[in-house]
């Protein structure tokens, strides 16, 4: 190589794949504390899934396999996908839909950097619309439950389906589910709200995803503007439907730390294949997702809205860099050019 | 006076800077070396013309070669001695071409010319312009654009900005020239400051240069005029000019705008010393600081000769063992020298030896990830992923929507590219790219308009010699007729009226023949068509017995405006056509045909052909017939007066060629 420049800043995409992991460690703790063992078997699951996948699929397409692989975002796309799924689940479900998302909405696209659509989110659509009864089987939080589900018998469930004998019943509604249901049958939330253990643990892995996600805005991995327009977006939406009927609709914090919010907003969103490049464009993207994931959410037919939110807007994300291209150093008086 | 505002540009970088290594070491003065290659080439522009001959003796000063137009400089020898060669040597640039270079060995006297003092105050500009051509005095920052063409008249400037930021990595040369050579600075600046007649003057200086920064304001305390010290903050690339510009001032210049439409010029600390030196010591820009840092020995500072070839200069450094590559400047707009044995240019500030782990080699190119680290980075606040995806699809059309010449290359967004891609390679490229093409396009509109000129000229040899041809068989036939007697002569007269009458009759059969056969093809066709037909072929048949009469020049003139007509025709029938499309594409006001389509002149040509054509055909419909038969017999006449006339001169001819 003879041209400049010579020099180059130690932050390559590995780090910033690994931060990104890194990232989502207190929510995964989270969740292994509120959900068990599972959550872990569903992520070692999907990230051999992923890299198999990848792997043979940089080797049918020519290229070379290990600086592609090592790059870790096969890893970051698993462990996204994993977690969207119940902890519980069949297996099948966490290999089919990385799968997916590597072989269909990854390599199909032409790899990395080339895909229209989060491959993470394609994953978890195709299983949500082909399996939505065990794609909402949530398991109600063990932790807070009792008797405690063990070990051994979360791993046998989710490889065999078999239950041992005392349990008839983990599977429990969402919070949102809940309340999405509540809102169709004209249920006020106080009585949705009746039933124990409501939610916490929810509210506790999203808590641990905003603490990841603040840690990666100030590691520079991402910028505030995707989520916060998001959580924005979301946040006032719900605060508008809130005071106009607080008896039905749930309050906006609720939303913020409800389903896939929080991930969302800091993992999903943020990434920058699939989101705009633009300051302007990125408000107005995300601002747009996180409208859509409410009104998906509350008024569509799936538990939660963020993945198709972020599916929908993925289509115009091009769409949008082209009309909000910032004015060029010198040329700001003339405004932004079309 | 310490803390200025400054107006922070959008991105930069601060990659490590790595000064320390040699931003200790004074400037030394480089030995001299066994041999200069002095290029001729010395600034951006035309080389200079060539002075010397093998063989000749030349003293240190003494010009070389002179300015070849406008931006050109003066070439000089760094010092006294021989010049054993002239011819082609790498250039120290990164396509590593060649260019005529003046080689010189120093006889060591290093004896001056006689040098003079310029008395820049009591001449007028554009003397004060050439003498500073001539002298050699180019931008020593590294963009080597003549300096001259950056005085502008009085009253243009009302601030010069002195460029001591030195933002690239490595380089300490700017660093110590301020330290050392800080009055030196301030009197160059004090020229230009008078001579451009700017009002203040800001020095600009990267926060990680305190000493320079220090020295530089005490020596503005015996300057004589108002400057003040600017300290940014260390920023890759502050010391690119629009950037600085813009931190000092707040003013944005655009690409492809000047700063002195702005009040606004930027001087480089080394230039303005230079200036000095040409000003008051009469001595050209021979020599100039340059770094040696990398992985070396002893890194440090040094007056070099230009013209020092770079491998006699490193051992003044040391290069240590394992060094793979020089680097010609900062590592972030630099590039790796092409060989060692090049001379040094006025653009080289910094040798950068690669090797350690100085400057490793950059891992595997990863995919873009759209990250936006680039656009974050980008001090031109360009998209530099889209510019690069453009680039990779050669939609050049769209790189150039996205504003791809206002690139300045200064490598940020590769800096900080997490996927290692090398953008600044893509964005040359696709300005080569752009820029082959408009050659091409160049290229191809001059092949055919040459190709359209051709034709014509086969054309019009063709008809000059059909019309040659013509005129001899002609001249024969005149012969023939002047020669015989009267009887005959009258003879043939009646028996070409009588062919004129029969040719006469014949049209108007023609004419009466052709109006119904027009009326049965075209059902449509309306009476003002028709009489205009009849009109036409009328005046094409006055016009063949015109012909007829007249001699080959008149013919021929005849000819061309046949020609001429039938173009304007064609042209006509053409505007017609986009009309008649432009009226189907949009059934509102149909626009003016011609205007968009064609060019002015060709537009205008038409238009008088149309409104000549006009005015005859209303003339023509305006006359009754009786008129149109005076009209016949006038001309018939004028046909016959002409006649006589040719026949009279070539009866003249033949008497003269038989005396």
């Amino acid at each position: 190589m003879k041209t400049s420049p010579f020099v180059a800043q130690p932050m390559p995409l590995q780090t910033v794949m690994l931060k990104v992991v890194t990232a989502l460690v207190p929510g995964i703790l989270l969740a292994v504390w509120a959900f068990g063992i599972g959550v872990l078997v569903q992520i070692a699951l999907a990230v051999a899934v992923a890299l198999a996948t990848e792997a043979a699929c940089l080797k049918l397409r020519g290229y070379p396999v290990k600086p592609f692989l090592l790059d870790g975002s096969a890893v970051v796309t698993a462990c996204l996908l994993a977690l969207s799924i119940p902890p519980l689940g069949p297996w099948w479900l966490a290999v089919l839909g990385t799968a997916v998302a590597i072989g269909l909405a990854k390599h199909m696209y032409g790899g990395l950097g080339q895909n229209t659509f989060n491959p993470a989110m394609i994953g978890f659509a195709v299983l949500i619309v082909s399996f939505p009864a065990q794609m909402s089987r949530w398991a109600a939080p063990l932790a807070l439950a009792q008797p405690d589900l063990g070990a051994l018998a979360q791993i046998a469930y989710i490889f065999t389906g078999h239950l041992p004998l005392a349990f008839d019943a983990v599977a429990s509604a969402t919070p949102l589910d809940a309340v999405r249901t509540g809102l169709l049958q004209h249920l006020t939330l106080a009585d949705i709200f009746k039933a124990p253990l409501f939610g916490v643990a929810q509210q506790w892995i999203a808590a641990g995803y905003l603490v990841g996600g603040l840690y990666l805005w100030q590691q520079k991995v991402i910028r505030w503007r995707l989520p916060l327009a998001f959580l924005g977006g979301l946040g006032l939406t719900a605060l508008v439907f809130w005071l106009v009927d607080s008896e039905h609709y749930a309050s906006p914090l609720f939303h913020l730390f409800s389903g896939g919010a929080m991930l969302g907003a800091f993992f999903i969103i943020t990434d920058p294949v699939t989101a705009p490049t633009t300051p302007l464009g990125q408000l107005i993207f995300a601002a747009l997702a996180g409208l859509l994931a409410y009104l998906i959410r509350t008024l569509g037919g799936y538990p939660d809205g963020v993945a198709f939110a972020v599916l929908i807007l993925n289509i115009v994300g091009p769409f949008i860099d082209q009309y909000t291209q910032p004015a060029v150093f010198g040329r700001k008086k003339k405004g932004a050019k079309a | 006076m310490n803390e200025r505002t400054f107006f922070p540009f959008h991105g930069g970088v601060h990659p490590p800077e790595h000064k320390n290594l040699s931003s200790g070491a004074p400037i030394q003065r480089a030995p001299l070396p066994s041999r200069l290659v002095v290029p001729l080439l010395q600034s951006i522009g035309n080389r200079a013309r060539l002075l010397v001959n093998v063989g000749d003796k030349v003293l240190k000063g003494q010009c070389i070669g002179v300015p070849d137009g406008a931006i050109s400089v003066g070439a000089h020898a760094p010092t006294s001695g021989v010049v054993t060669a002239i011819g082609p040597a790498t250039l120290a640039h990164p396509s590593g071409l060649t260019e005529i270079a003046v080689t010189i060995v120093p006889d060591g006297e290093d004896r001056w010319i006689e040098r003079q003092a310029f008395d820049w105050r009591n001449a007028n500009i554009r003397a004060v312009r050439d003498y500073l051509r001539d002298m050699g005095v180019v931008g020593l920052g590294g963009a080597i654009f003549p300096s001259h063409l950056k005085i502008t008249d009085k009253g243009k400037v009302h601030t010069l900005i002195v460029n001591g930021a030195e933002c690239e990595p490595y380089i300490t040369c700017d660093d110590r020239l301020m330290r050392e050579q800080a009055a030196g600075i301030l009197t160059g600046a004090g020229i230009v400051r008078e001579l451009m007649g700017a009002e203040r003057v800001l020095i600009g200086i990267e926060d990680n240069k305190p000493e320079a920064a220090a020295a530089m304001r005490e020596a503005i305390k015996t300057c004589g005029f108002h400057a003040e010290v600017g300290v940014v903050p260390t920023l890759y690339p502050s010391g690119a000019a629009k950037q600085l510009i813009k931190l000092l001032t707040g003013i944005e210049i655009a690409s492809g705008t000047r700063s002195t439409d702005h009040g606004v010029q930027c001087f480089n600390v080394a230039t303005l010393l230079s200036i000095w030196r040409a000003m008051e010591f009469g001595e050209p820009a021979l020599a100039r600081a340059v770094t040696l840092t990398g992985h070396v020995e002893r890194p440090g500072n040094y007056e070099v000769l230009i013209g020092t070839p770079i491998d006699e200069l490193l051992p003044l450094a040391g290069v240590k063992p394992g060094a793979d590559g020089y680097i010609y400047g900062g590592p972030m707009m630099g590039f790796e020298l092409p060989a060692l044995s090049v001379g040094l240019s006025k653009a080289g500030n910094c040798v950068i030896v690669r090797g350690g782990d100085v400057l490793p080699q950059r891992p595997i190119e990863l995919p873009c990830i759209r990250c936006g680290n680039c656009a974050d980075a980008c001090p031109v606040e360009l998209q530099p992923m889209d510019l690069y995806w453009f680039a990779r699809s050669k939609r050049f059309d769209k790189s150039e929507d996205w504003e791809l010449f206002d690139c300045i290359e200064c490598g940020a967004c590769a800096y900080v590219c997490p996927s290692n891609i090398r953008l600044v390679d893509y964005f040359r490229y696709s300005k080569s790219e752009i820029w082959a093409e408009e050659r091409q396009n160049r290229a191809a509109h001059h092949a055919r308009q040459r190709h359209e000129f051709r034709q014509f000229r086969e054309e019009r040899e063709k008809r000059e010699k059909a019309e040659r041809l013509a005129a001899r068989a002609a001249e024969k036939h005149q012969a023939a007729v002047s020669s015989a007697d009267p009887a005959d002569a009258e003879r043939a007269a009646k028996i070409k009226a009588a062919m004129e009458r029969a040719a006469a009759k014949q049209a108007d059969a023609v004419v009466e023949a052709a109006a119904p056969v027009a009326a049965e093809a075209q059902a449509a066709l309306d009476p003002e068509k028709a009489e205009r037909i009849r009109a036409a072929m009328e005046k094409r048949a006055a016009e063949k017995a015109a012909l007829e009469g007249m001699s080959p020049e008149e013919k021929a003139a005849k000819e061309a405006e046949k020609q001429a007509k039938i173009q304007a025709a064609m042209e006509r029938a053409a505007a017609k056509k986009a009309e008649k499309a432009a009226a189907e594409a949009i059934p509102e006001p149909a626009p003016k045909a011609e205007a968009p389509a064609l060019d002015p002149e060709k537009a205008e040509r038409i238009r008088v052909a149309m409104q000549k054509r006009e005015e005859e055909k209303a003339r023509l419909a305006a006359m009754s017939p009786a008129e149109r038969a005076a009209l016949d017999a006038e001309k018939a006449a004028r046909i016959a007066a002409v006649k006589e006339k040719a026949a009279a001169m070539k009866a003249a001819q033949n008497e003269n060629k038989t005396e």
